[in-house]
């Protein structure tokens, strides 16, 4: 049993990253926009976010740096993207790569140092209830907020008469300029707001998952989190099962490796990524009938006057 | 006062021609001022990694060696591009081609095998790769599956099968426990062009492959299906045209292109398989492309100029302990550029003050 809760705790910190960057994605691919650049916002959040963290001694400075660098770098894509009309696909691999170089030159003065990772929720009582005490109450912070995230962003997206206008953005662009929404105005905030959530899903990385940074650190999560908003089929109460899906591969194959049987670790590090390509593709398939993309998702838009 | 972007009734053709420069303009601007906070003094940074490569024959014939797996990994991917197919996995591509490619080296070491090798490993890399290519292809024609995405992951597969077989079944026994196969036999290497020299047989089948796209994209049929699925996909519905070919063939040669140059890179200048063999030329691919407007000749030019960067940053931090990352800092800022600038050709840029009314029917 105490292994049971031990992987469960850390399905559940390995998800804690893709579901918050992914959500982010969300937001920005319902108002119209692809953002390929999640996994470069990441990497330099993450270097921001231990860089602020190891400054400044606390936490949450750190997480507040992620999420400021992720929004800047952001930025330069919305500039990009929306003020001059450039290939979406194009723009966020050149943020993917810029984002890669930088975290290396922002990170290079921090490989080797170590921080106390973030602290985990203790209520007396509640968090010493057998098997699931710990698992419920004693979570890091982060694991809580991405959670009130999701259910955020889903109550802005269907409930509110912004989440609305943002999701028409997404549909159909030219509607709703003609009604008069400001198309680029709302799209460069679901930017930033992507931009935001991926600096934090960076951050957590060395702010709770492991205490130091390392180049590189991201492995590909940004790419899986733009997989897991196709997984969602872009709604986000669905990516809260594929986030701990992703999670819970991940963290089994690193078990299944300790445990020593006999397959090579490559192939089981192999696992999260051909999980993707295999999930990609059949969710793919099982919807020929009718996309459930944004329609007007990753085209250019240039107000006509 | 705002910025607002206005079609050109027709595209610039001088903007199309100066654009790529103004990028490099502007990148090495910015570059400076990186410099700057880094502390090193911007002029001599970039003598030593603009100037200094040009200056001895050995830093010229290493940026041919860096172009070489470059360009042939651009010219593929510009074709993909060009046909709005998104491969955006040529490092896994590379990686397998290099894999395919080192079996039949691994297989016939210390053989009486003769001749043929070298051409059997190019061939197996070239189909590996191509192979390789198809799997996102097929999953996106078949399935509707984001190319992008698919492409991407099998980036990590191919890199992690790599690091597996040269830590375990392919490993050199005589290699003290280092994660690498032997050097390959004299007959599993590509020759050098120059005794002595670093130059190889490559750079020359680089050239053909240049040439061979020009001919492709300018003079045939499947070059011109290519380009309207690209630029006019409903016309090309209406010419006919089959776009989930297209997408199958333009995937399986860019594959083809990148598992030959990961085999050449593998067998010329490194000589043996080990995992690190490429220091991102896949993703320096893309920038390629779009630096050298998906033109197989432009390709080539940038592709010898981003071979420069690479030389340059290795310079830059032996000479001046400037960090490698700044390579890639400078990559991506390039790209981003490149992008921006593109933009002028389909658009102008025009400044409206709140204050006048816009006149109707300019632009």
């Amino acid at each position: 049993m105490e292994l049971a809760e031990a992987i469960i705790l850390s399905v559940l910190a390995a998800s804690t990253p893709l579901l918050i960057a992914a959500t982010g994605e969300l937001v920005t691919e319902r108002s119209g926009v692809l953002n390929l650049g999640v996994e470069g916002m990441m990497i330099v959040g993450a270097a921001c976010g231990f860089g602020g963290a190891w400054l400044s001694g606390s936490i949450i400075v750190g997480a507040v740096c992620g999420i400021v660098a992720g929004t800047l770098l952001s930025l330069i894509f919305a500039m990009m993207t929306l003020g001059l009309a450039v290939n979406q696909v194009a723009s966020g691999l050149a943020l993917t790569i810029l984002g890669i170089g930088l975290s290396g030159l922002i990170g290079a003065g921090f490989v080797g140092e170590r921080i106390t990772p973030a602290a985990h929720l203790h209520i007396p009582g509640l968090t010493d209830i057998p098997l699931v005490g710990r698992i419920l109450f004693g979570e890091d912070a982060f694991v809580y907020l991405s959670l009130a995230l999701v259910v955020g962003v889903w109550w802005f997206l269907y409930k509110t008469r912004a989440g609305l206008i943002l999701r028409a953005c997404g549909d159909n662009h030219t509607s709703a300029h003609a009604l008069g929404y400001p198309v680029l105005r709302i799209r460069m905030y679901a930017v930033m707001f992507g931009g935001a959530c991926a600096g934090l899903a960076g951050a957590y990385l060395p702010l709770a998952y492991t205490p130091f940074f390392i180049p590189g650190m991201t492995a590909g999560r940004g790419w899986i989190a733009l997989a897991l908003t196709v997984f969602a089929s872009w709604r986000p109460g669905r990516l809260v099962i594929g986030a701990y899906l992703f999670g819970a591969v991940t963290i089994l194959q690193l078990h299944a490796q300790g445990a020593g049987i006999g397959i090579p670790s490559q192939f089981m590090s192999s696992l999260p990524y051909l999980a993707t390509v295999i999930v990609l593709v059949a969710l793919s398939r099982a919807r020929t009938g009718g996309s459930t993309a944004p329609a007007a998702l990753g085209t250019v838009f240039v107000p006509d006057r | 006062m705002q910025f607002v972007l206005e079609k050109r009734t027709e595209r610039s053709n001088t903007i199309a021609l100066v654009s790529p420069l103004i990028a490099i303009g502007l990148t090495i601007v910015t570059m400076s001022i990186l410099f700057a906070i880094l502390g090193k003094n911007p002029v001599a940074a970039l003598g030593v990694y603009f100037i200094d490569p040009l200056t001895d024959s050995y830093s010229l014939q290493e940026i041919a060696v860096k172009a070489t797996p470059l360009v042939m990994i651009a010219v593929g991917l510009s074709l993909c591009y060009l046909a709005n197919a998104w491969n955006i996995g040529a490092e896994g591509q590379f990686l397998i081609g290099a894999v395919a490619g080192s079996w039949i080296a691994v297989k016939t070491q210390g053989t009486d095998a003769g001749y043929w090798v070298l051409p059997a490993m190019l061939a197996a890399g070239a189909a590996a790769g191509a192979l390789y290519a198809l799997i996102p292809a097929i999953c996106k024609t078949r399935f509707g599956a984001s190319e992008i995405l698919t492409s991407l992951m099998l980036v990590y597969v191919a890199d992690l099968f790599l690091d597996y077989l040269v830590r375990g079944p392919w490993r050199d026994p005589a290699g003290f426990n280092f994660p690498t196969t032997a050097e390959f036999d004299p007959v599993a290497t590509v020759p050098v062009l120059i005794a002595g020299g670093r130059l190889h047989l490559g750079a020359i089948i680089a050239l053909i492959v240049v040439a061979a796209a020009s001919v492709l994209l300018g003079r045939t049929i499947k070059g011109f299906e290519i380009r309207v699925v690209g630029a006019a996909p409903r016309a090309a519905r209406f010419g006919g045209f089959n776009s989930d070919q297209l997408i199958l063939l333009t995937f399986a040669i860019s594959g083809a292109l990148a598992g030959l140059a990961g085999i050449i890179e593998v067998a010329g200048p490194v000589g043996h398989l080990q995992p690190g063999i490429s220091p991102g030329y896949g993703f320096t691919a893309i920038i390629v492309a779009f630096l050298g407007r998906l033109n197989p000749i432009g390709i080539l030019i940038a592709g010898l100029f981003l071979a420069l960067t690479f030389i340059g940053g290795e310079q830059a931090q032996i000479a001046m302990k400037i960090p490698l990352d700044v390579t890639k800092v400078f990559q991506g800022l390039l790209l981003f550029y490149v992008l921006a600038c593109d933009s002028l050709i389909l658009y102008r840029f025009r400044l409206i003050f709140a204050s006048r009314q816009v006149s109707r029917g300019t632009g």
